[in-house]
């Protein structure tokens, strides 16, 4: 059991990863980014790309994504979906939508539907044994560092930061932050950019750790939209919670079935969507 | 005296519902100016239109001589206006203080600071830290006022100040005004509290359904004229 519950928790820090990033879009713009996982996947092929190009260097190269993930967040809001922001929510689910089908069907087109990884030599294999019948993965591991320290990060921002600050105030009233002289439209656009920082991580990690393919953004969307809702919409500890929680969940199924892990991850996630919808651990911050 | 801040024919509409009807306001350095008049009379209206917050024809507003009218709120605060908006819409997640912080963003220079602002209102000070919606209605007003402050404004526009606070505290905050406008600031106060508004101000514009209805310096003003004014009677 205790191993279960640990490869839960590793799987969680993915789920984590997987959803910061709509976490935080949500949290400032109440922007639902139905497009996520495919982000996800494209930006695992950006690194899949890079290697094939410039040779396998896969953390450098991961490393040289995130500043182009950053300015294309950045764009990406400043000039596509600030103008779907309103009371409406529809028209940002419908082009995220959208940008969903143009990215699959443009990886497809480019990397066709066979599955690839990111090659790290054997870093994906490596096991740390901890007992005498323990043995959890260095990837894994990593992962969840990183999902740690990604949370800490935001939060950290979020609470200590101008920029955290100006985060919150056009979160909470767009009208008076506008009237204090903030550019609501460039802060949007900052989040959305740090948002992209964080899909192109996940996407990094999860070439990493398995295979990916052109089809595969719906279900990291589908584990995603599940680790915030279960956490509380703008919570970023909230949504590291219900990433832990999706994660311990799957296992526990896994152990079961190898069939049952991902619907009693979906079970559980709708149990709190009809007995708590505004998650374990809302907006706390 | 050339006018500082200065609307003319200026026309607002929410949609297809017009809410001005061609007014003309003008203010000067120094004043303080009161804007009264009934529910719906357009008084919050003409001072979004200042602040950019309702989009007025860029020709129907001028402050210090250039057209501002339709500017971003944001551009217009650069500018040297800030306004306090009605029902005080303190961000719900920032502290005190962050709130205070906020109203800085335009990055004026001038004598209002954090410290000045303790100075002038000390309980922000004890409670600098709290979140800024969990103080009492006063307080929070207060938090707003000192909000606009920080961006050092040369023309401060308070929308209903004395909205659901009790005589008591209302008194307490219209007692920093002469702190406020000590060194030349220009102020107009939107109150429905007649009495209070006559009091404090130095010339008063009466708006109804749109128009100006009525405007004179306060101490000239009879309350006869005020009330055929305020109400159409």
């Amino acid at each position: 059991m205790l191993e279960t519950v640990l490869q839960g928790i590793l799987l969680g820090g993915l789920y984590t990863l997987f959803a910061l990033g709509q976490s935080l879009m949500f949290g400032v713009m109440r922007l639902t980014n139905t497009a996520q996982g495919d982000f996800i996947i494209l930006g695992a092929f950006a690194v899949i790309a890079g290697t094939t190009l410039f040779g396998d260097a896969p953390l450098l190269i991961s490393l040289a994504v995130l500043p182009i993930a950053f300015a294309f967040g950045y764009a990406l809001q400043r000039y596509v979906l600030n103008g779907t922001l309103g009371k409406d929510p529809l028209p940002s689910l419908v082009v995220t939508f959208g940008l969903s089908i143009v990215i699959q069907n443009l990886l497809l087109e480019v990397f066709s539907a066979d599955p690839r990884s990111i090659e790290t030599g054997g870093l994906n294999t490596q096991g740390l044994r901890i007992g005498e019948s323990l043995s959890l993965g260095v990837l894994p591991l990593i992962v969840l560092a990183i999902a740690l320290a990604a949370t800490g990060a935001l939060q950290w921002l979020f609470a200590h930061t101008a920029l955290g600050r100006s985060f919150r105030a056009v979160s909470d009233d767009r009208e008076i932050a506008e009237l204090m002289g903030l550019d609501a439209k460039k802060v949007y656009a900052l989040a959305t950019a740090i948002a992209f920082v964080l899909i192109a991580v996940a996407g990094a990690l999860q070439g990493m750790r398995t295979t990916v393919s052109p089809s595969d953004g719906p279900l990291l969307l589908l584990f995603a939209f599940e680790a915030v809702i279960i956490g509380g919409m703008g919570s970023f500890w909230g949504t590291l919670a219900g990433a832990m929680i999706l994660g311990i969940t799957q296992q526990i199924g896994f152990r079961f079935d190898p069939g049952w892990g991902i619907w009693i991850g979906h079970l559980v996630f709708l149990l709190v969507l009809v007995l708590r919808p505004q998650g374990l651990f809302p907006k706390t911050r | 005296m050339t006018a500082l801040l200065e609307a003319r024919g200026l026309k607002a509409f929410y949609g297809d519902a017009q809410a001005l009807f061609g007014v003309d306001f003008s203010l000067s350095q120094g004043e303080l100016v009161a804007v009264i008049g009934s529910n719906g009379a357009g008084k919050s209206t003409l001072l979004k239109c200042l602040t950019g917050l309702v989009r007025a024809p860029r020709e129907a507003v001028h402050f210090k001589g250039e057209a501002i009218g339709g500017l971003p709120p944001g551009e217009i605060v650069k500018r040297g206006l800030a306004m306090v908006p009605e029902g005080r819409r303190l961000f719900a997640s920032l502290s005190v203080e962050e709130n205070l912080l906020i109203g800085g963003l335009a990055g004026r220079k001038g004598p209002w600071n954090l410290d000045r602002l303790y100075a002038l209102f000390p309980i922000l000070a004890q409670k600098r830290h709290d979140p800024g919606t969990a103080l009492s209605g006063g307080q929070q007003q207060m938090v707003a006022l000192g909000r606009a402050l920080m961006s050092n404004p040369e023309v401060l526009l308070c929308d209903e100040l004395s909205l659901g606070l009790a005589p008591i505290v209302i008194r307490e905050i219209y007692a920093a005004m002469p702190d406020i406008t000590r060194e030349g600031m220009t102020v107009v106060i939107v109150e429905q509290d007649v009495t209070m508004a006559q009091r404090v101000s130095q010339r008063i514009y009466c708006l109804q359904e749109g128009r100006v209805s009525l405007q004179g310096r306060s101490d000239a003003l009879t309350r006869e004229q005020i009330t055929q004014a305020y109400f159409g009677l």
